[in-house]
């Protein structure tokens, strides 16, 4: 093992940028795949065969797929059809649909989870269906299931850097690029995969704690 | 589609050959790291208990890339030794996947009633027979569903391998569309490939389900009326679940 500290200084700035990107795909990706899989779980339920069916279809074609294959899909497929957008953007877009998935049923269950007396209660009073949803339901709804939405940010978070492989210049890739132009990959790698690390681990501890919050 | 020379579908489906061969291996590995791992957290000393929590929380906290990058890349240089590409994909994928397997492992066998592992204690079973005879037999139709969700991950998993090089399907579509010039048909057909693998994935594990179930004289699970109610199939619902923060990618 060859292990050179100063390689370590010389990469930080590079990662510097990259922890920068890799947040902002993060925050951008999960606000994506937030309100998304708010917009499928709900469509789910929609009285029309019509709407509930394709929806269905889609997202569990998305959710039984790989993540790297979309992106593949959407970088090199959109501009073909006249529609380009910059790696990042693709990238962010990709990440959030393809967790949108996974945040429907996150939802559902939360939603499937409210007893049916707080609707009925909603009719009694005859709240529109509109504050039946935004008051009564949801708010219960996203309370119970925020831990398990929590994970898929932190899930997210690990597939960030797929973005690498369409050219978003993220923590791997800043490390691949600093590798290939120094020929030191070791540390840089490492650093990296310590970084997700230290996110990841009390992000973990921190739902873990939420967790045991909502439960009482 | 008709770009799609039947060369160029030769290599494709070469590819679905290799993603099957990388999906069998992983998850060799990984159940064996699952069990191993799962039950060593369960262990009743302190510092095993320790050790096998700290290798969950660190290939649970790592990204799966990194972790495949890094061995691909970085130890061969360090170590002086290299894996063949496709070792190096089932290592860290098995690894990877087998961590989340543990807490789906210590969970199923935390669930098992105290009373029935006492039960083994009063007839005199050696805890290894304990295991194998009580707890694990009661502990495996919980585990079958949730192993269904992470196979279906790893099967997706797979698609990393393509960026150390490995002729998987991801990669196959990467030289059909160098070939092609063209890329919406190879894509969409790649697509549909993992669709079409991880629903047959999902149909056998079904049917290893009813059989463990039959196996403990349960029925086929309560989840039909349930699933009646709320329309489609709930086998993902994923808050209900105790599984592993992050456990998912």
């Amino acid at each position: 093992m060859n292990w050179n500290w100063s390689t370590l200084d010389d990469f930080l700035p590079a990662f510097g940028h990259g922890l920068l990107v890799t947040l902002q795909a993060l925050v951008l990706g999960t606000l994506i795949a937030f309100a998304l899989g708010l917009v499928w779980a709900l469509a789910q339920r929609s009285p029309l065969r019509a709407v509930r069916w394709p929806v269905t279809a889609v997202t569990e074609f998305i959710r039984n797929t790989p993540l790297l294959v979309q992106l593949f899909f959407f970088f090199y497929v959109l501009p073909e059809w006249g529609l380009t957008l910059s790696a990042m953007a693709t990238g962010v877009i990709g990440l959030g649909l393809h967790y949108s998935t996974y945040t429907a049923e996150v939802y559902r269950a939360g939603i499937d989870g409210v007893p049916v007396g707080q609707w009925e209660a909603a009719t009694a009073l005859s709240l529109p269906r509109s504050r039946t949803w935004t008051a009564v339901v949801l708010p219960q709804a996203l309370r119970r299931v925020a831990p398990a939405l929590g994970n898929y940010v932190i899930a997210m978070l690990k597939d960030s850097p797929m973005l690498m492989t369409i050219g978003v210049l993220e923590m791997l890739g800043q490390a691949r690029q600093y590798g290939s132009r120094t020929f030191h990959m070791n540390e840089p790698i490492v650093a990296v995969g310590i970084a997700f690390i230290l996110v990841a681990y009390p992000a973990s501890l921190l739902l873990r704690a939420l967790e045991r919050r909502l439960a009482r | 589609m008709s770009e799609i020379s039947p060369g160029l579908w030769g290599i494709l489906l070469h590819g679905v050959w290799v993603t099957v061969q990388l999906t069998v291996f992983s998850a060799a590995l990984g159940a064996a790291v699952a069990f191993a791992v799962g039950l060593a957290r369960t262990h009743r000393l302190r510092i095993v208990r320790i050790v096998s929590g700290a290798y969950f929380e660190l290939f649970r906290g790592t990204s799966a890339l990194v972790l495949m990058i890094w061995v691909f890349f970085v130890v061969p240089l360090t170590l002086g030794w290299q894996l063949v590409p496709m070792w190096a994909a089932v290592l860290t994928l098995g690894c990877t996947y087998g961590a989340y397997g543990s807490e789906v492992v210590r969970g199923a066998v935390a669930a098992v009633p105290q009373g029935q592992r006492e039960a083994g204690v009063a007839l005199g079973f050696t805890p290894a027979q304990r295991l194998r005879k009580i707890v694990l037999p009661q502990a495996w139709p919980e585990m079958v569903p949730p192993f269904n969700n992470l196979l279906i991950e790893l099967l997706k998993g797979t698609a990393l391998v393509s960026v150390l090089g490995v002729g998987d399907i991801t990669f196959g579509a990467q030289l059909v569309r160098n070939a092609t010039g063209r890329s919406a048909p190879v894509y969409s057909v790649v697509l549909v490939m993992y669709f079409v693998l991880a629903f047959l994935l999902t149909r056998a594990m079904r049917l290893v389900e009813r059989r463990a179930k039959a196996g403990v004289g349960r029925g086929p699970s309560p989840e039909p009326a349930a699933a009646a109610q709320s329309g489609p199939d709930r086998r993902r619902d994923a808050a209900p679940s105790a599984s592993a923060p992050g456990g998912a990618s």
